[in-house]
């Protein structure tokens, strides 16, 4: 799961496909497709999904519970609970966690913003193609493009310590280590939020709002009982997004951390490719088990959230 | 590229066919994938004659600025007129062998290995034994019997410094000094690359300790840590040109040539123990060019190309012997000096017991 995959999750939901809810109206049933041609069109999806997920997970989850003599084992997976593991599930949880609140809440500010611009305006437009570019610039460029403003050498960095006699890293080289992390990731993270969130503020109809002062509700009122409630399952739909966008995100942690392999697909890297542990290539396979369960648990939240949301965005 | 690959291999195929028709009939009867020396060719001639047959030799993790690899490869190309393919400098000796593995039967395969020892011993299944025209140079305690692997250079683990910005460390102890904050670099997590575990290994037998055992060497590191001093970035010849590891664990090869291109830069080793490590050289079994594998073997072990590891700053396997013969590029080995005081390498056994030392404990000392 790397972090290209994730904006696919939501372009389903981006108020393209309308879906027709029960109590919306006389919907018109388009006839149903018959026999093989109702899935002829679905197969090259399918197939691809088969051919660049499905099938590499169950390889590499399946090497977890193997020897490399290919005798059938439970160590991998138990490995998993050793202390400096577990300490990396920890890490990773708090790096998407964090990230995820941080920019779901600091996204979501901007969506609101937003709102009070034209929706056909300029400004509006710019700001949703930069974030969807954004939401993609992740992996080493980002991670290089950090180095290079605030790195220990970078231009920022300099500027300030010459300029202005502050020194960024007096607490330590935070910006390689898991608190760089955090500030690294809500740089994707925000611009995710307001991409995934954008299309469910919209879908406030400027009805609501009437028929709330019509009924001589306040504006307090149309927030706590119309708005927020309506809200709530895409905000934190999108909160999980990210959470799981943060937690599957590989290349930017690779190109800036390079000591402890503080979180798990760094650990995975380290299980694959060390030259001085060795024989732990299957484990990478039994961590790889534990982050599909927790990003399963995760996307799981995600689809019912989103089933309750997209019933509001027609 | 496709198309560029595409020519290459019609001009492989072109010279193999021309090469067939014309007149090697003693290069074409040897399987050279089971030859264990030149003479199973014919003679060195027909080795050669083999070899151009191929026309191309892949190698793999062999970057042009590690114990000047540069040269040893475009000397051979010259040498030679054999094409070589340099493919992921930068990779790890076990994904060496992995690419080993993934590539097998393709025309991409790396032909020979350039390994850490841990590797080494691990991956035997995947090497071919050789024996070159010089094997009796070799030290014994230097080479598998049989020539499955051999040991080609070693250099001291050196602490690289730029001097224009810290003072020169003298003592493992300097390091913690306020002149080096987040100054102090590893090439690599040392539960990962070969060179930061041998920096835990100096750091060990500097603080006293013995190679049974890292965890002096771990405790200096989260001392070195909790001063602040300790930079987690992974230190190359870029972080190294841009000023952004001040000090730098390396191998005295890899630090020298550091010091050849950035201003500034000095390389130091501490009095007292001297770690070394040897690097192994071994062919792959399933070497798409075997006959150019094996030529490579030969000149990598011939006073040409051994020379030129003294003048990348690397002590090659071969140097006594060079020295007694006189053959030894006496002004490249003046500059580097000669590896002298209490040398130190770990054993197979206590490369093991220390690794699952730094797995366990690693990570939280720097974390």
């Amino acid at each position: 799961m790397t972090v290209a995959q994730a904006p696919a999750l939501t372009s389903g939901d981006a108020g393209a496909t309308p879906r027709r809810h029960p109590l919306s109206g006389p919907a018109q049933v388009r006839p149903a497709r018959r026999g093989v041609g109702k899935f002829l069109g679905l197969t090259p999806f399918a197939l691809y999904v088969i051919l660049f997920l499905a099938i590499p997970t169950i390889l590499a989850v399946t090497t977890g519970f193997f020897t490399e003599d290919g005798a059938f084992t439970f160590d991998n997976v138990m490995g998993i609970f050793a202390p400096t593991v577990l300490a990396t599930f920890g890490n990773s949880f708090l790096v998407s966690a964090v990230t995820a609140v941080v920019g779901a809440v600091v996204g979501a500010l901007v969506c609101y913003a937003l709102l009070g611009t034209k929706a056909e305006g300029a400004l509006r437009a710019t700001i949703d193609s930069i974030s969807s570019v954004l939401a993609q610039f992740g992996g080493v460029m980002l991670a290089f493009a950090f180095i290079a403003t605030i790195g220990t050498q970078g231009l920022v960095t300099r500027i300030l310590a010459e300029v202005f006699g502050v020194d960024l890293f007096a607490s330590g080289p935070w910006l390689y280590q898991v608190p760089g992390l955090l500030v690294v990731y809500l740089y994707f993270q925000v611009p995710l939020m307001v991409i995934t969130f954008m299309p469910a503020l919209e879908g406030l109809k400027i009805t609501w709002a009437e028929a709330n002062a019509t009924l001589g509700g306040t504006p307090f009122t149309y927030w706590t009982r119309i708005a927020i409630p309506v809200l709530a399952p895409s905000f934190i739909g999108s909160l999980l997004l990210l959470f799981a966008n943060a937690f599957s995100s590989y290349a930017t942690a690779a190109a800036l951390v390079s000591q402890g392999s503080p979180i798990v697909p760094l650990q995975i890297r380290g299980a694959l490719i060390s030259e001085t542990v060795l024989g732990r290539e299957n484990m990478a396979g039994a961590l790889a088990l534990g982050m599909i369960v927790v990003m399963v648990v995760v996307m799981w939240g995600y689809s019912v959230l989103q089933s309750r949301t997209s019933r509001w965005q027609k | 590229m496709r198309h560029l690959a595409g020519v290459a291999v019609i001009a492989a195929a072109a010279i193999t066919l021309s090469a067939c028709a014309t007149s090697t009939p003693e290069a074409s009867d040897v399987d050279a994938s089971i030859a264990t020396s030149a003479d199973d060719f014919g003679g060195m001639d027909a080795l050669i004659a083999a070899a151009q047959a191929e026309g191309q030799l892949n190698v793999i993790a062999l970057p042009d600025n590690w114990a000047n690899y540069g040269e040893i490869k475009a000397l051979f190309e010259e040498k030679y007129g054999i094409t070589v393919n340099s493919a992921d400098p930068d990779i790890s000796s076990a994904e060496e062998i992995a690419a080993a593995d993934n590539l097998k039967g393709q025309d991409t395969a790396p032909d020979v290995f350039d390994l850490g020892t841990a590797v080494t011993l691990d991956s035997l299944d995947y090497f071919a034994p050789y024996q070159v025209a010089n094997w009796d140079e070799i030290p014994a305690e230097n080479k598998e019997e049989t020539g499955l692997y051999v040991n080609d250079y070693t250099g001291s683990m050196s602490i690289g410094y730029d001097s224009n910005s810290v003072p020169k460390p003298t003592s493992l102890d300097d390091l913690l000094g306020s002149d080096y904050k987040g100054a102090v670099a590893l090439n690599g997590d040392p539960t990962q690359a070969g060179a930061a575990f041998a920096a835990l290994g100096l750091a060990t037998v500097q603080e006293g300790g013995t190679l049974d055992d890292f965890t002096p060497g771990i405790e200096f590191f989260q001392k070195l840590k909790q001063a602040g001093n300790f930079l987690p970035v992974d230190a190359t010849g870029a972080t190294i040109a841009s000023g952004e590891t001040k000090v730098v664990f390396d191998w005295s090869y890899n630090n020298l040539a550091a010091a050849a291109t950035v201003d500034g830069w000095e390389v130091t080793t501490l009095p007292g123990a001297v770690y070394t490590s040897f690097y192994n050289q071994a062919i792959n079994k399933d070497a798409p060019n075997p006959a150019a594998a094996r030529l490579w073997q030969e000149f990598l072990y011939s006073a040409e190309a051994q020379n030129l590891f003294i003048v990348g700053g690397a002590y090659p396997v071969t140097i006594q012997s060079l020295q007694d013969s006189g053959t030894v590029d006496t002004a490249a080995l003046d500059t580097l000096g000669e590896l002298k005081g209490e040398l130190v390498t770990p054993t197979a056994e206590q490369a093991e017991a220390n690794a699952a030392i730094l797995a366990e404990k690693w990570a939280a000392a720097i974390g």
